[in-house]
């Protein structure tokens, strides 16, 4: 329940105005949309803004290394249900975004906040959410960003005072390891493909032993998966009466599936029932240009973006079979991080059977990673001179995240 | 090298396989094949005795705290020590070039013991991490083209009289030293700061490893001309104005 709806301070209320002011500027620039410069000026007029704009808000915070932008967007669309509600939905998510986009939220009821992983601790002192939504860490940028222990770390501090409901994934051994610090979890059987940063227990270093595909533990201070009371089975979730409901998205993949699990316990806390929310998120069909199909030069493309190693994995698994043709397209920019070190924890044997074609600022690289791969590839220059080298049916155009907006650009989605 | 083929060692993957190390086992596993020789991968986590009859082992990154644990594990377990004496090949990546060495600075910010394979004895920087591309020419004794790579690390390694470096940077950091050598090696055992993963970006380094193990002075060639095209493009990168 909202607690206060006391109106802003005129200082709060000048700074929302200067920095949609500032916003406007920037987007007549053609520098984006303006949110994060806007949230930058409002913020340096009025340090405490966003706790001030969060006063009245039922908030959720969701953070992870992958999938928080989909599922801020089903725990949305979900709490739609329940009341209006204010999101950051373009993945602007350090404190200067989330200021500007819970300034347009007056009226909502509730804050549903996507929040990087290195801020989750900052914007919770400040907007005091009712519910923290933990999904996944993985590595992820490791030139630029913390070891992912140390962020597990930091979150484990960060909830140990929290008043916050956790909601997390039992199937993570980092995040439990975060979560486990809060009083009050909900743990959520989500499922985690990727391992690879978990094999060295969280808490004491020792080995971590997986006797089957479900359960972990350490092998010497016995730090283990927590019983869930949420579950993902066979596309099903099962609420904690053990009633299942089908999960009927139009996103593809488990990886959605394990976000709309997430999202459903997220909304079940708030009176939403399983059912309700489930179907509500069936009305999702892309998430900021993610999984959207475009037309162009007389071809499907459906554009997915995967920017780390264990989102790769997921990709994988979600993609049409062969020969079903292949787009890949990689850049090392600085908001990708500047190392491509991690194409080699990627399995690229995955696409054996696909044809491919590869683009991109760092499309040698990943020539070099097939090559090792053993699968076979083409090179080219650029997106319109690849198309027409694919053969018949929909490519499925895997980009990380600069080259993914760029993706978007030249198809004009 | 055993009849059975070549037996590569991953070492520690549960604890030194942080970004893209598993890239340097598969480059030799990927050029071992080429050559037409059978290749027996042993990935080996830190609960498990490490084999002693290894041709080439494979030693990469990792973070602060797992390295540590890494370099106790490893002490105990002396089987990397027998198998140098052995006269195995020794190929390590940042926090494992570290672990090899005399001693490092580990996460609690005390000095810890390494194995003492490679004469070096590691530090921590006081300032900022030296991350970027890196361009450097490896020493001539190994006859190796220039090293391309990428670094990212806080380490000081000095080398000690038995050791020599690996190369001399003409961009980046390497050993952190001020005197611009990046790297060690000594007989059979080598130590770098360089991801990318270094054999991707250097395969003439894979195939050096190659060939200490056949014992021959050189290999049937291979098409290389991606790992060329690529090489051609990071080092104009690193040599661009900025």
């Amino acid at each position: 329940m909202a607690d206060s709806t006391q109106p802003l301070s005129p200082r709060a209320k000048f700074a929302v105005t200067a920095g949609k002011a500032a916003a406007a500027v920037s987007r007549a620039a053609g520098r984006g949309s303006g949110s994060v410069i806007g949230g930058k000026v409002a913020l340096k007029l009025d340090p405490e803004l966003l706790s001030r704009l969060a006063g009245h808000l039922d908030v959720v915070l969701v953070s992870a290394t992958n999938g928080k932008t989909t599922t801020t967007r089903l725990i949305a669309e979900a709490l739609r249900a329940g009341g209006p509600v204010v999101s950051n939905a373009l993945g602007a998510n350090m404190p200067a975004g989330i200021t500007s986009a819970l300034s347009g939220g007056a009226e909502a009821r509730y804050g549903v906040i996507e929040v990087d992983e290195k801020y989750l601790t900052t914007v919770a002192n400040d907007v005091h959410p009712k519910i923290v939504a933990l999904l996944n860490l993985s590595r992820d940028q490791l030139d630029r960003a913390a070891e992912t222990r140390m962020l597990a770390e930091r979150w484990r501090e960060g909830l140990q005072d929290s008043k916050a409901i956790v909601v997390a994934n039992a199937d993570d051994p980092l995040v439990v390891w975060a979560a486990s610090s809060s009083a009050n979890v909900v743990w959520v059987a989500a499922g985690q493909e990727w391992k690879d940063d978990a094999w060295s227990c969280p808490a004491c270093g020792g080995v971590m032993h997986r006797p089957d595909d479900t359960n972990w533990a350490c092998g010497e201070c016995g730090f283990g998966r927590p019983a869930p009371t949420w579950v993902l089975s066979n596309g099903q979730v099962i609420d904690p009466h053990g009633s299942a409901w089908p999960i009927r998205l139009q996103l593809p993949g488990r990886a959605n599936q394990a976000n709309a699990t997430t999202a459903t316990a997220v909304a079940a806390t708030f009176g939403v029932h399983p059912q309700v929310a489930l179907q509500r998120m069936e009305s999702v069909t892309a998430v900021a240009g993610r999984y959207d199909v475009v037309s162009y030069q007389g071809r499907d493309i459906r554009l997915l973006l995967a920017k780390n190693p264990a989102g790769w994995l997921e990709t994988f698994s979600l993609i049409d079979p062969p020969p079903a043709p292949v787009l890949l397209s990689v850049n090392a920019r600085s908001a990708d991080g500047t190392d491509t070190s991690w194409l080699w924890d990627v399995d690229y044997t995955r696409l054996a059977g696909h044809p491919i074609a590869v683009i991109g600022d760092r499309r040698l690289d990943l020539a070099v990673r097939l090559e090792v791969a053993g699968v076979d590839f083409r090179v080219f220059d650029t997106l319109d001179q690849a198309i027409p080298q694919l053969p018949p049916g929909r490519i499925e155009a895997i980009a990380n995240y600069t080259a993914f907006q760029d993706l978007r650009r030249v198809v004009g989605n | 090298m055993s009849t059975s083929g070549l037996r590569l060692v991953w070492v520690y993957p549960d604890l030194l396989s942080t970004y893209g190390d598993q890239g340097n086992v598969l480059v030799v596993e990927r050029r071992a094949h080429q050559r037409g020789l059978r290749v027996e991968r042993l990935d080996v986590r830190s609960d498990q005795p490490l084999p002693t009859s290894g041709d080439i082992y494979l030693i990469g990154g990792g973070e602060d705290r797992p390295q540590r644990l890494a370099a106790e594990r490893l002490l105990r377990d002396g089987g990397l020590t027998r198998a140098v004496q052995n006269g195995a090949i020794v190929f390590s990546v940042c926090a494992g070039y570290q672990i090899i060495g005399h001693e490092f600075i580990n996460d609690l910010g005390h000095r810890q013991q390494g194995l003492g394979l490679l004469d070096v004895v590691s530090e921590r920087g006081p300032g900022q991490r030296c991350v970027g591309d890196v361009l450097a020419d490896i020493d001539p004794q190994l006859g190796l083209p220039q090293l391309t790579g990428f670094e990212n690390h806080q380490g000081i390694t000095r080398i000690g009289p038995q050791a020599r470096p690996f190369a001399q940077v003409r961009l980046g950091n390497g050993n952190g030293t001020g005197d611009g050598t990046e790297g060690a090696w000594m007989g059979t055992v080598f130590g770098t700061y360089m991801h990318g993963p270094v054999l991707a970006r250097n395969p003439q380094i894979a195939d050096l490893l190659l060939k200490l193990t056949l014992d021959v002075n050189a290999l049937p060639p291979v098409d290389d001309r991606w790992y060329e095209a690529l090489r051609a493009e990071r080092i104009a990168a690193a040599t661009a104005p900025a």
